[in-house]
């Protein structure tokens, strides 16, 4: 059903849409990054595909895997005509994309969600800071890169009051896990070996 | 005459012109220490907040990445830990979706069945908690009464009271118990009675009526662009419900209705969530009733489902199947996939990538209440500092699904 706007999208944008596939029946656009508002304007206002209800925005980081780096993930659906589709654009580093805060008011609180998990730059956010993360992070947790044994306490451990056990080192945010994408992480163990 | 000049600027009182900054939250009894509100005053009237969420965050989708998919359950049901079995149902359905299998129907049914029964603990959380911030404590020991029916019909199919992990990827963790349908037929008169009893005390109320009609006012059209799903956005008058919209399961085979409200106030949301409780216990009868007593819960396919544990111990192809899903995980064809299905707060969706390992390579999930939360700011600004508190109680947020 939403394949009709995939056409609608290609016949409009043409080179702008770069490709389009319905894997599992999602219907998905891969978006020209600058061209990311433009299209997304469209899709709200344009008559046959009214996507006026906001769903989604999120980002994967696809890191050694592929070029560009990012992929920014919107889904968005109509509420009258009942159809969904996903829009995504590649970004490279350092990511930066338009916002699109001023068509969807939702997307205010997605991006920066999206901001404070991948460090995505969205131009002309009205207020872009950490939402979930308090202010004095340092990094954007969600990046393949970042170690999930890292932790950064807000308030310093206080070692001679815990009097932690041998096991345990100092970065434990995650110390479990057999199988990890986190290739930084240095396949760091329960037990604190490498095994590299 | 002389005039009355008396030199204010001399006077020793003076009244501050700065607008009043108050903190409401972590630490505040009606803000279910997960978020903090700084409102801006005048008078009594709010003028200007701040939102911020994030002090239940706890890493979620870094964590789902570490580890098999099947590992994964017991993250999601600390979710929303209020109705943890939709969250089990949905994730389940959404790795099914990328597998490309569907379980057997009495399966199906059975989820139906658990599902509704865990929807009718969220909305009987939400109405209570709502009600007891207001003051009305007891109809909330009514809706905990007919929470622990509920729970013990829970308790006796899955072990576990709250947080349950039943779901599995390809059915369930276990068959239901030969005295299942006959439990939740008897528990649900009396969740019915129970809630009817706590609703009459609320709704003669005058002071309840008063604090909640045409309090926390959303406007349709903005609740459709916040991304707002479920009760609240019902409450607007939009009829947006997954399970009837784009029916997953076997929603398209029970007849039940969509409550919508008309004003989109607090009033509104309490009605639409006590008449969707009916609606639920409707779909449970109508499930039992399809439900068969006998058949498979579990597709049979050797490597998505674990073997029964005597196989296992006896066989030594039942011990290498177990190690193969154990220790690598399901294989999920590479890809990626967006899961959405209808859980307490609304449409709770799961967008997932796969490289093809038995790891996830992304799960990203689309809390319902995170949008919602984004619409508090103007929900009360503009009210009365006593209005959030009736507000905040009638969106339902749950601090482990918003902050992740």
């Amino acid at each position: 059903m939403s394949k009709r706007v995939l056409d609608r999208l290609n016949q409009v944008f043409g080179d702008a849409i770069l490709e389009t596939h319905s894997q599992h029946g999602d219907d998905t656009a891969v978006v020209e990054a600058s061209r990311w508002r433009e299209v997304a304007r469209f899709l709200r206002d344009d008559e046959r595909c009214a996507m006026n209800h906001f769903i989604d925005l999120t980002a994967v980081d696809y890191s050694d895997r592929r070029e560009p780096r990012y992929e920014v993930v919107l889904h968005i659906r109509s509420l009258e005509k009942l159809h969904r589709v996903r829009l995504k654009a590649r970004i490279g580093e350092p990511p930066s994309i338009d916002s699109l805060a001023e068509v969807w008011a939702g997307a205010n609180w997605f991006e920066r969600e999206c901001f404070d998990m991948f460090g995505v730059d969205f131009v002309g956010h009205p207020n872009l800071r950490r939402i979930l993360l308090y202010p004095e992070f340092v990094g954007h947790p969600l990046r393949k890169d970042y170690p999930a044994q890292m932790t950064q306490p807000l308030v310093e451990y206080r070692p001679e009051a815990i009097g932690k056990l041998p096991p345990f080192s100092e970065h434990e945010g995650m110390p479990f896990g057999r199988q990890t994408h986190d290739r930084a992480a240095a396949h760091v163990n329960a037990l604190g070996f490498t095994d590299e | 005459m002389e005039p009355l000049d008396i030199e204010l600027d001399e006077g020793e009182l003076e009244l501050p012109n700065d607008p009043m900054q108050v903190n409401m939250g972590p630490a505040h009894p009606a803000m279910h220490g997960t978020v903090r509100m700084v409102v801006e005053l005048s008078g009594e009237t709010i003028t200007k907040v701040d939102v911020q969420i994030g002090y239940l965050h706890r890493g979620f989708e870094k964590m789902c990445e570490r580890g098999t998919w099947t590992q994964v359950f017991p993250y999601v049901d600390r979710l929303n830990y209020a109705s943890p079995m939709l969250n089990n149902v949905g994730f389940a359905l959404a790795v099914e979706k990328m597998l490309g299998v569907t379980v057997p129907e009495r399966c199906q049914h059975y989820r139906v069945v658990l599902g509704e029964l865990a929807r009718i603990c969220d909305h009987l959380v939400c109405s209570g908690a709502m009600a007891m911030e207001l003051g009305a404590f007891t109809p909330f020991l009514y809706f905990c009464k007919a929470r622990e029916l509920i729970w013990d019909v829970f308790e006796e199919e899955t072990g576990a009271r709250v947080t349950h992990s039943f779901g599995r990827v390809g059915g369930m963790a276990k068959e239901p118990t030969p005295a299942f349908k006959e439990m939740v037929r008897n528990a649900l008169p009396a969740v019915r009675a129970l809630i009817d009893d706590g609703e009459k005390l609320l709704l003669a109320n005058r002071i309840f009526l008063d604090r909640i009609e045409n309090v926390g006012v959303m406007p349709k059209d903005l609740a459709v662009a916040l991304g707002w799903t479920g009760v609240v956005l019902r409450s607007t008058g939009v009829p947006y419900d997954v399970r009837k919209v784009h029916p997953y399961l076997t929603y398209d085979r029970y007849d039940f209705d969509v409550p919508v409200g008309t004003r989109g106030d607090n009033y509104d949301r309490f009605m639409c969530r006590q008449e969707e409780i009916r609606q639920s216990t409707r779909i449970i009868e109508q499930a039992l009733e399809q439900m068969a007593d006998e058949g498979p819960i579990n597709i049979d396919d050797p490597r998505i489902v674990l073997p029964p544990k005597d196989e296992v111990y006896s066989t030594i192809e039942g011990t290498i199947q177990h190690f193969k899903i154990v220790m690598e995980g399901i294989k999920v064809p590479a890809g990626e996939c967006y899961s959405y299905t209808e859980a307490g707060n609304g449409e709770l969706g799961f967008y997932m990538v796969s490289d093809g390992s038995g790891t996830p390579y992304r799960v990203r999930i689309r809390p319902p209440c995170f949008a919602t939360m984004q619409g508090i700011e103007k929900m009360i600004v503009g009210g009365m500092v006593p209005d959030v508190v009736p507000t905040f109680g009638s969106v339902n947020m749950i601090g482990g699904e918003c902050d992740h």
